[in-house]
């Protein structure tokens, strides 16, 4: 139920796009308002997401430690999973954000009667997610052709080492292939997965859905209707260089296309996708374990009313001296507050 | 104490229910959850709303304007904790923390899926905080505060040992202990505790200690162990008490001194200090190491932490020696000195017996017994007779909150090898930072919460369980005051036959002391091995 409203949303959005072209014929609204407000919603929304997370502070060092933290010399320490500085934190993110650590460490239980546990080798979370985000940065990397004149070097390099496959004509990008079975394994697994698809809700759909409908547009485009990329082209540098044209004939799918990438962007902010900036807020991540080591100071620290010794003293007195135990003020002196050490 | 199943009879079943999680309501079954705290334990510190309730009742009596005080509470605490905010909006529920609950595991409830347990609060951070949930509602995952949302809260946050398991695996970091610990405040603001936390954390404001043992009774229970250990090695001790101008101050959870088998890790310091010589005291006033402000609020957690600065500064003492303890040591790691520091009074820990510096408490002032006593044996200061724990085929379980808010592992290893000759790991799965939890902590060790507990401790139990089959393990070693007297009753529910020790009663069993006799028996009094068959000839 959940995805079905999720492809809904989707669809409805290229249905939309679809009659806002052909039967609107509004080509200046799709091809060059929809992506500038887009993209002011992206970065206003970026930055108002970032500015809200950096208004908060962190008062306590917490962060989770998964490795031997720094004590004695001998004892062999772990700098990527228990940082005790900046450098190695720095070591830790690198870990996490280029390679996914902690997700490579997953692994699935399972029960069985008696009851009895068994953790079961489980990496595909971890290469669907690698892959997903891999082959997307590939794919963002290599529509730079598009924005820039001239092209820098390096697009053209990666698209001839993601074409290497050489397959049909025009060459199929391994990035390609490797998203859409990414994106489709990610669906699935929620869909198909009894347990995941429980926590899942349309908010976890919507996003998966509409870049598979990217990526399906996006392989209609390049593949099969072959798009005119010049004209293509001749729009986006248009619109970096806010000299709009837009050409005739480019064609209603490209423009459902760029709808949905607008979408995917401007709802970006506002939803779940905001993962890919709040991690490095992360105060389980972010933080080195030193905090044996060097004080951290919370900003909205304030004194509390605590038990002092006196006051225990006050309540305990005559036990204590009664078993023994040292005392400040001595009773028998008849009770001048001299807090010097008596012992009966 | 509600009846508890047999573990054959206990049932366990992960399929999930027809009906989506926010349409399911809490069934609230004699076993699975805590009693509530009682208005003179939450006003006995300040708390308010206190109040008679009981969960079982379709009215919690909530206070009238319960609704703005919850809201409240989480803008406050959302302008106060950067980790809040973040752990409210990054989760893409992956689903990589789903089976890393033991709670989840043990129990098969699809809201102790740590994803869920954290959508119960997300879900209304997103309906009544943020403008997409607002419009979107359920679509956007977002629902309304209603009274069935609190008891939801209630029934689940304190079905949450805040132990960290799950924040290893998230790719976020995503920490369901921060997320229960805040929900527990809010839960808190409405009068909403359980009572073996308000009433250990009443005790421990008032007394000094969770337990409530009051001074003279505390000397009292030292001097048995000072009995009793004379008893077992000859040797007579004398511990000090509240004593001005000792080098060191130190302090364990207060489970140590009451409780069984953290009776017998008492011993095993007290022989060490002795024998060492360590120029020590114990403060009746700073008398617990534990923290159960932690599982109440922020604040509570600085009140009560407050004792041991200021007994060390009150002692002059130079610097602080904590024992074996869970949560402890989280607060002293992580809170400690943010909260009552800076400790410019006292000194950079040294061992007076191997000068060894321990930098890395150096603005703490404190140290871990067991990173104190691996720098004594790692030089030769200790002799020791590993021998006496043949007995044992041990292995050992990572505490929490030393593993995943610490990194506290190799330590404990060195110095169990080197007073036991027979140890083996449990599963790689189960044990260092992807330890599993007792199943009682963060303060549900109490005897109504009993099956949960024995659920909850079902993951830990059954890695026992497999070494006890593989190699014949008896014997489980923790770092924690908690442990010792939660994985006791678990073992007998599941493991029969493997007893709970802490690290320092194996080092007391095999330290060989100045001028003591020949030991016939363990500081539990049985026979050491060895000793058996000697008497088995003589027949």
């Amino acid at each position: 139920m959940n995805f079905i409203i999720s492809l809904m949303a989707v669809l409805a959005l290229v249905v939309a796009a679809f009659l806002g072209i052909e039967a609107a014929g509004l080509s200046r609204v799709f091809g060059v308002a929809i992506p500038y407000a887009a993209f002011i919603l992206l970065i206003s929304g970026v930055v108002y997401r970032v500015l809200n997370w950096a208004s908060s502070p962190v008062p306590f060092r917490i962060p989770t430690t998964a490795g031997q933290q720094k004590t004695l010399p001998w004892i062999k320490r772990d700098r990527f999973d228990n940082p005790c500085n900046k450098i190695e934190v720095l070591g830790r993110f690198i870990m996490e954000v280029l390679f996914f650590r902690s997700l490579f460490r997953n692994t699935r239980a399972e029960v069985d009667k008696g009851p009895t546990l068994y953790y079961q080798w489980e990496k595909w979370l971890w290469l669907g997610g690698l892959a997903l985000h891999y082959s997307l940065l590939v794919i963002i990397l290599r529509h730079l052709r598009f924005f820039a004149e001239p092209v820098p070097s390096f697009v053209p390099v990666l698209g001839g080492m993601d074409g290497f496959l050489q397959v049909g004509l025009p060459g199929i990008y391994v990035s390609d292939a490797v998203f859409m079975i990414a994106v489709t394994y990610l669906l699935l697994r929620r869909l198909i997965i009894p347990r995941i698809r429980y926590i899942s809700i349309p908010a976890d759909y919507l996003p998966l859905s509409l870049i598979l409908a990217i990526g399906v547009t996006g392989i209609l485009l390049r593949y099969f209707t072959r798009v005119d990329l010049l004209k293509v082209k001749q729009l986006a540098i248009g619109l970096i260089n806010f000299q709009c044209v837009v050409p005739e004939g480019i064609g209603t799918l490209f423009y459902i296309h760029l709808f949905l990438v607008c979408t995917l962007i401007a709802y970006f902010p506002f939803s779940k996708l905001i993962h890919a900036g709040g991690i490095f807020f992360s105060p389980t991540m972010n933080l080195p374990n030193d905090s044996r080591m060097r004080r951290h100071v919370n900003p909205w620290d304030y004194p509390v009313e605590v038990q002092t010794y006196v006051e225990y003293e006050e309540r305990f007195r005559e036990k204590m001296i009664e078993a023994g135990l040292p005392v400040a003020k001595d009773i028998a002196a008849g009770g001048p507050a001299i807090y010097s050490l008596t012992k009966k | 104490m509600a009846r508890l199943p047999k573990p054959s009879e206990l049932g366990l079943d992960h399929a999930l229910p027809k009906k989506g999680w926010m349409d399911t309501s809490v069934d609230f079954r004699s076993g699975t959850w805590s009693h509530p705290a009682r208005a003179k334990n939450l006003e006995a510190v300040g708390f308010l709303n206190g109040r008679e309730w009981s969960p079982a009742n379709h009215d919690w009596k909530l206070p009238a304007n319960w609704k703005r005080i919850v809201f409240e509470g989480i803008r406050e605490r959302l302008e106060k904790f950067r980790s809040l905010r973040i752990f409210m909006d990054v989760c893409v529920r992956c689903g990589a923390c789903a089976d890393k609950c033991h709670f989840y595991l043990g129990s098969g409830d699809p809201k102790n899926m740590p994803v869920l347990r954290s959508e119960l609060l997300r879900s209304i951070y997103r309906g009544e905080f943020t403008l997409a949930g607002k419009i979107m509602g359920r679509l956007a995952g977002a629902r309304k505060l209603t009274e069935s949302v609190v008891k939801e809260w209630f029934y689940y946050f304190f079905q949450c040992t805040e132990c960290r398991r799950c924040s290893v695996f998230c790719p976020f970091g995503i920490d369901t202990a921060e997320i229960t610990m805040i929900a527990r405040e809010l839960l808190n603001l409405l009068g909403l505790n359980i009572d073996w936390i308000a009433g250990s954390v009443a005790n421990c404001y008032h007394t000094g200690n969770h337990l409530g043992i009051q001074p003279h009774a505390f000397k009292d229970m030292i001097d048995f162990f000072v009995d009793e250990i004379e008893a077992v090695s000859g040797v007579r001790i004398e511990p000090s008490f509240n004593r001005k101008g000792a080098e060191v101050l130190f302090i364990t959870p207060s489970g140590d001194v009451f409780a069984d088998p953290g009776t017998y890790t008492m011993m095993g310091y007290l022989m060490l200090f002795h024998e060492i010589g360590l120029d020590y005291t114990l403060s009746t006033y700073a008398s617990e190491g534990g923290n159960f402000g932690m599982f109440t609020s922020h604040e509570m957690m600085k009140r009560l932490n407050s004792k041991m600065y200021a007994e060390a500064r009150r002692l002059g003492v130079k610097w602080m020696l904590g024992g074996e303890c869970g949560h402890m040591w989280r607060a002293v790691n992580q809170y400690m000195d943010t909260m009552n520091g800076p400790a410019d009074f006292l000194e950079v820990p040294k061992s007076p017996v191997t000068g060894t510096v321990f930098e890395n408490a150096s603005s703490t002032k404190m140290v871990h017994i067991v990173e104190f006593t691996a720098d004594l044996i790692k030089n030769g200061k200790l002799k020791l007779h590993s021998g006496r724990n043949n007995n044992l085929v041990m292995t050992y379980h990572d505490s929490c909150n030393t593993s995943r808010g610490m990194g506290f592992f190799e330590e404990p290893r060195y110095v169990i090898k080197s007073v036991c000759n027979n140890f083996y790991e449990m599963p790689r799965e189960t044990i260092r930072e992807q330890t599993f939890c007792c199943g009682s902590g963060s303060g549900l060790n109490n005897d109504e919460f009993i099956e949960m507990r024995m659920r909850g401790g079902l993951p830990r139990a059954n890695a026992v369980r497999f070494v006890q089959e593989r190699h014949g393990v008896n014997a489980l070693s923790c770092i924690c005051a908690i442990d010792r007297s939660a994985l006791t009753t678990l073992m007998d529910y599941w493991v029969p036959g493997v007893s709970v020790y802490g690290v320092h009663e194996l080092v007391g069993n095999a330290l060989v002391m100045q001028g003591e006799t020949e030991r016939k028996t363990d500081l539990r009094g049985e026979p050491l091995p060895g000793t058996e068959a000697v008497e088995d000839e003589d027949i």
